[in-house]
């Protein structure tokens, strides 16, 4: 059973890089529609699986964190992904099983992934 | 209709981050001998006034101004009603909102609670300057999570890191599953 003494290894692990890091206007935006359509179309296993996926890689300077009603509650779940020097990507009809690709593709490498994006629903 | 309850309870604490609430409790309780399952959000946020708290389950009332429907709430309390449950919201200006929502525990209509650990990890890593304060029960047997205690322990290292919301998420979820003991919630 996990126990508050493991958050304290965690915490003493962690703490290296703590001041490594820099301003968070470096950081790149994962953003998820959490409104009650986002919620309701599953946006909140699409939030987890990318928390767990930034993780899992250990990945630096990469924010997860949610807006409300995008405005397209048809195409929810909306993910939105602006890196730094980048255009904001617009991700529709997420599911948790399309995380792994973005974070490697996009997060990672920097290309997002065109299939997955709004333009991509005509 | 949300296909469970945590998602109702993320949607409805969200109205809370947006009250302005610095800390956020969610209370779930298991009765088996009562047959019942009681979930309160408690919040400090600005509160309602008493025509505001008789419109808020109304989906047509909103204080969003984009469009003029508003669905948390009224989904919530239908979800509980449905069970033979019951609904209350107490608030007032200042004062803050407490949300409650009783289901009947056993019903055939009840949505199962879901992944709460989910639920809470969304609402930590999205507003990570807020608290939030998970305390669950299941016929006696209970834990709490506290964001306060986990913030004491981290120091500098912050609530929103990946690592740390999986921490919080694995933490809840086990404790979760030694208080159920099998049953079903």
């Amino acid at each position: 059973m996990k126990s508050l003494a493991e958050l304290a290894k965690l915490r003493e692990q962690m703490q290296s890089e703590v001041n490594l890091r820099h301003d968070s206007a470096s950081d790149t935006r994962v953003v998820v529609g959490m409104a009650t359509c986002g919620i309701a179309a599953g946006a909140r296993p699409v939030l987890s699986a990318f928390v767990e996926e930034v993780s899992r890689r250990q990945l630096k300077n990469i924010m997860v964190t949610q807006t409300g009603c995008i405005g397209m509650c048809a195409l929810e779940p909306i993910v939105e992904v602006t890196a730094p020097g980048q255009d904001k990507i617009t991700y529709v009809k997420m599911t948790p099983e399309k995380v792994s690709k973005i974070v490697s593709d996009h997060l990672v490498n920097g290309i997002p992934v065109t299939e997955y994006t709004v333009g991509a629903q005509q | 209709m949300m296909p469970e309850i945590s998602l109702n309870i993320l949607d409805v604490a969200q109205n809370s981050v947006a009250a302005g609430s610095m800390v956020t409790t969610i209370d779930i309780a298991a009765d088996a001998a009562a047959d019942r399952l009681t979930i309160s959000i408690i919040d400090e946020g600005k509160g309602m006034t008493p025509e505001q708290v008789a419109q808020v389950t109304d989906p047509f009332y909103t204080t969003r101004t984009t469009r003029a429907v508003g669905l948390g709430v009224p989904f919530f309390k239908m979800a509980a009603e449905l069970t033979g449950g019951r609904f209350d919201i107490k608030s007032a200006p200042g004062a803050g909102t407490t949300v409650t929502a009783e289901f009947g525990l056993s019903h055939i209509d009840r949505m199962p609670l879901g992944d709460i650990a989910g639920t809470f990890t969304a609402l930590v890593g999205t507003a990570p300057e807020l608290d939030f304060v998970l305390k669950y029960s299941a016929d006696g047997r209970s834990f709490i999570a506290d964001t306060r205690e986990f913030r004491e322990i981290l120091g500098d290292v912050q609530l929103s890191e990946p690592q740390v919301l999986s921490f919080i998420s694995e933490f809840i979820r086990e404790n979760r599953e030694e208080c159920d003991a099998g049953a079903s919630i």
